[in-house]
């Protein structure tokens, strides 16, 4: 049907792409062999949880290895087509709801790092949770987690994205309300579960409206549902929607992702879930959970690209949001005493930096920015980790129980710098490639006023980061670092601030490498040969033409159409492609320039200087000048007071929303409870006791039990009176026998006559 | 009619079985009335095989006599056993099971 098909390569396959759905699946399995045999193992059911991740891992390596295969062996304008898998899960009045795979670009990367720290956190909880008393249900929560997000990752429709997101929901409830004894974790559990589900009702209503309006074109043109990914995706390119519906359903998946992100407003949650264990922190912060949300709006793009007129000459939703995000969360981070919570609130502006990558069209600099910021975010957690185990006597406090750790922990200490300044932008450390090219691209599509913001919040992040990192590791060691006791707590165990076992400092170390390295897999600064992700990752916005060769949604023919000459761009995303349908929109790529990159080095240098003088004017030699401002200067008093209360959202939250809500409404239901509902309840349980009466009085007794003891009466008269023929003698019993037979016989022979 | 005159012949011998059953005392004398009144039913089934021309009356016959020897088998040995037990073969002494 179009005349450039004999350009179309075969596309290498393998067993890998074809089974990509077993990554999610073994550690379902694993988690249910945890919960079932969990306790008898020796070694308390650990050993599943790390075997399953690691399969996943050997899965998820697998595949995105023949993913490059499969992308090396496709043509230069061809369209690279997932590996889609669907089987039928179940079928309603005629809508066939599919389960299914849908593996690329972007699936094998997120299959890959969410695997790969998914098993260094488990090993890492080994050592890390040793003796807990909740040890085999950790480990089960765990592993569920991780599932969650895999299954998410590779899904083939909405259905099952839904059904991933809702179980890390679950599980990061779980998991941040471990220790749930002490009454704060359990406030955060619930705090993180109630915050995250308030964004769910986004992602159904996301979904039931993209169902509802794509499931036609997509029936028609394409034999997929509605819920399908690739379907939506070509809806909403194909120049059909409703621009006011797609702008619904983009919204309402945003508000979703918000939730999930933490991104403003609902970001506060987040800090409260380093109420869990570390090793929980590490991977909710940095793989799973919060870039669910950022994943969904790279998987989900052209809805939002449709949608929200990503690309258009004004500033959209996420860009906004996500702008907030950075500024705000950055700012919080330097109040903050807990070195968990200052990593958290960092995890919010890097977020913040993902979306409004996405929110500004630099899909792949978003995309990769989720890839480093796993590693060198998953490094500075455990590093925290590994200090509160061996080192602080289990406090995160930096100002009290920390400093000068860097002699005692020389390897979490050289983590932690690593990471740092990846996580700072530092070239040539991972964080400068993927957060430079976002600031890079916003600058480049147009948006100065976003770029600025981004690099604002490049100083911000580089001077909090050096002020943790002064705090922790420099100066005079304060607290528990120094040695200090508490009565309770003087076991021989820390005697003194030393460095972790090998099971903690192998995953950092290992973290940290990539923390160094991840930034090469597309180092756009060394040329065009250096962009491997542009190449496996970013799926290609080429026109595609479909024929159905089997049933609906079984395989694809795909062909290029030659018509590209004369048209300088492709027409994804811009206007309706003919004669065929895409899948992702056309996005441009900021050319990289040095001078742009060295600015920006310079203002993460000057936050960095800036931050390290003041700290160490501040909490080295207790300067006059500064120790007590404020106090002193009114208007530092007021800034520092906003922002140790959090710009008072919590308390917005918490008075304005929680008890505006639960108040009236709980004396309402209150007073039903009591008038309405007790009222019906007694005056049925009065007209049931003098039912009950009636019955017991008059049928129980008179009719039931007469007619029993009358049929026993009968019984009894009728032994009595037959009794006398059971004299034990056997001629008797015989005359009987005959006599009976006589009269028989002389009935029959009337009868037959 | 010969077949009347055998079917007499076995009423007679039902009635004599019936009554030594039931007027005898002794165990073995009632076992041997049995077998009179099986006997008086073998007549009757042979003569109606007679009259009909078919064969199924001579097989029940057959087996009527195979499992009257069985029979006669099993109840002599409980009357040795009745015997043995209470130096006694009275049927009227074995009242035990009266109601």
């Amino acid at each position: 049907m179009f005349a450039a098909t004999e350009t179309l390569a075969p596309l290498a396959g393998g067993w890998f792409l074809d089974n990509a759905w077993l990554a999610p699946v073994v550690p379902i399995v694993g988690f249910a062999l945890i919960v079932l045999f969990g306790k008898r193992l020796p070694k308390k059911g650990s050993e599943i949880g790390v075997a399953s991740l690691v399969a996943s891992l050997v899965l998820a390596s697998g595949a995105a290895w023949q993913w490059i295969q499969r992308v090396n062996s496709a043509g230069e304008e061809q369209f690279v087509s997932p590996v889609v898998r669907t089987w039928t899960w179940w079928q309603s009045g005629g809508v066939q709801f599919t389960i299914g795979q849908h593996v690329d670009g972007l699936t094998v990367i997120v299959l890959f790092f969410v695997a790969f720290i998914s098993t260094l956190v488990q090993v890492y909880s080994l050592e890390y949770l040793r003796g807990d008393r909740r040890y085999t249900h950790f480990f089960a929560a765990l592993t569920l987690f991780s599932a969650g997000m895999l299954a998410m990752v590779v899904a083939e429709d909405m259905i099952l994205v839904l059904l991933g997101w809702e179980i890390m929901g679950l599980c990061s409830f779980i998991l941040i309300g471990h220790w749930w004894e002490d009454g704060a974790n359990s406030r955060a559990a619930l705090k993180a579960f109630f915050t995250v589900r308030t964004g769910d009702v986004g992602l159904l209503v996301g979904i039931a409206t993209l169902f509802f309006a794509a499931n036609d074109w997509t029936t028609t043109n394409l034999g997929l549902s509605g819920f399908s990914i690739r379907g939506v995706s070509a809806w909403a390119l194909s120049g059909e929607p409703d621009s006011t519906v797609i702008l619904v359903a983009a919204v309402a998946l945003f508000v979703a992702c918000i939730g999930k992100s933490g991104q403003f407003p609902l970001h506060t949650w987040l800090p409260d879930a380093m109420a869990g264990p570390t090793p929980v922190s590490s991977l909710l912060h940095s793989s799973t959970m919060v870039v669910a949300g950022v994943f969904l709006v790279a998987r989900l793009y052209p809805v939002f690209f449709a949608g929200l007129d990503i690309l258009g000459p004004s500033a959209n939703v996420i860009m906004i949001i996500a702008a907030i995000t950075i500024v705000i969360a950055a700012a919080l981070a330097f109040v903050q005493n807990d070195i968990k919570r200052v990593l958290a609130y960092s995890t919010v502006s890097q977020l913040g930096y993902m979306m409004l990558g996405l929110g500004s069209g630099a899909w792949l600099p978003a995309v990769f920015h989720i890839f480093t910021h796993a590693f060198f975010k998953a490094c500075l957690f455990l590093c925290a980790g590994s200090i509160s185990h061996s080192a602080s006597h289990h406090s995160f406090d930096m100002k009290k129980d920390m400093g000068g750790l860097r002699k005692h922990m020389p390897v979490t200490f050289a983590a932690w710098t690593v990471s740092t300044l990846a996580l700072c932008g530092v070239f040539p450390f991972s964080g400068f490639f993927s957060k430079d090219e976002i600031i890079d691209n916003v600058g480049g599509n147009g948006y100065t006023f976003f770029m600025v913001v981004g690099l604002c919040g490049a100083f911000l992040t580089a001077a909090y980061m050096t002020r943790a990192t002064y705090l922790t590791f420099f100066g005079e060691a304060r607290g528990a670092a120094a040695g200090e006791h508490d009565a309770h707590d003087a076991h021989d165990a820390h005697a003194g601030p030393h460095e972790s076992g090998v099971l903690i400092t192998a995953p950092v170390a290992i973290l940290a490498v990539l923390a160094i390295f991840a930034g090469l897999f597309n180092a756009t600064p060394f040329g065009e040969s250096w962009e491997y992700l542009k190449k496996w990752v970013e799926p290609r916005a080429v026109v595609v033409a479909e024929t159905r060769a089997g049933g609906p949604g079984e395989s694809f023919v795909i062909a290029v159409p030659s018509a590209q000459e004369g048209q300088a761009k492709s027409p994804c995303g811009t206007e309706t492609p003919k004669e065929g349908v895409c899948f992702a929109p056309a996005v441009n790529h900021a050319e990289f320039k040095w001078s742009k990159a060295l600015l920006s080095l310079a203002i993460v240098f000057a936050g960095i200087a800036a931050s390290w003088v003041l700290s160490a004017a501040y909490y080295g030699r207790r300067d006059p000048r500064l120790v007590g401002l404020t106090q002193r200067n009114g208007l530092a008093r007021a800034g520092y007071r906003l922002l140790a209360n959090k710009y008072y959202l919590d308390d917005l939250y918490e008075r304005g929303v929680v008890n505006g809500i639960s108040g009236p409404v709980a004396r309402g239901a209150y007073w039903f409870n009591q008038r309405v509902l007790d009222g019906i309840l007694h005056a049925v349980a009065r007209a049931a006791r003098a039912v009950a009466q009636v019955v017991y009085r008059d049928i129980d007794q008179r009719i039931v039990d007469g007619a029993v003891n009358a049929s026993a009466d009968a019984t009894k008269t009728a032994g009595a009176a037959v009794q006398p023929v059971q004299s034990g003698r056997v001629g008797q019993y015989g005359a009987l026998l005959f006599a009976t037979a006589a009269v028989t016989a002389l009935v029959f022979v009337i009868l037959n006559t | 009619m010969l077949t009347s005159q055998f079917l007499l012949l076995g009423a007679v011998l039902f009635c004599i079985g019936v009554y030594g059953v039931i007027a005898r005392k002794n165990a073995v004398l009632v076992l041997m009335s049995i077998e009179i009144i099986l006997n008086s039913v073998n007549i009757n089934l042979l003569a109606f095989a007679l009259r009909n021309g078919s064969a199924d009356g001579h097989t029940f016959a057959l087996y009527i006599i195979a499992v009257a020897a069985a029979e006669v088998g099993v109840g002599l040995a409980m009357v040795l056993m009745v015997y043995r037990n209470r130096r006694s073969i009275a049927l009227d002494d074995l009242s035990e099971m009266r109601g």
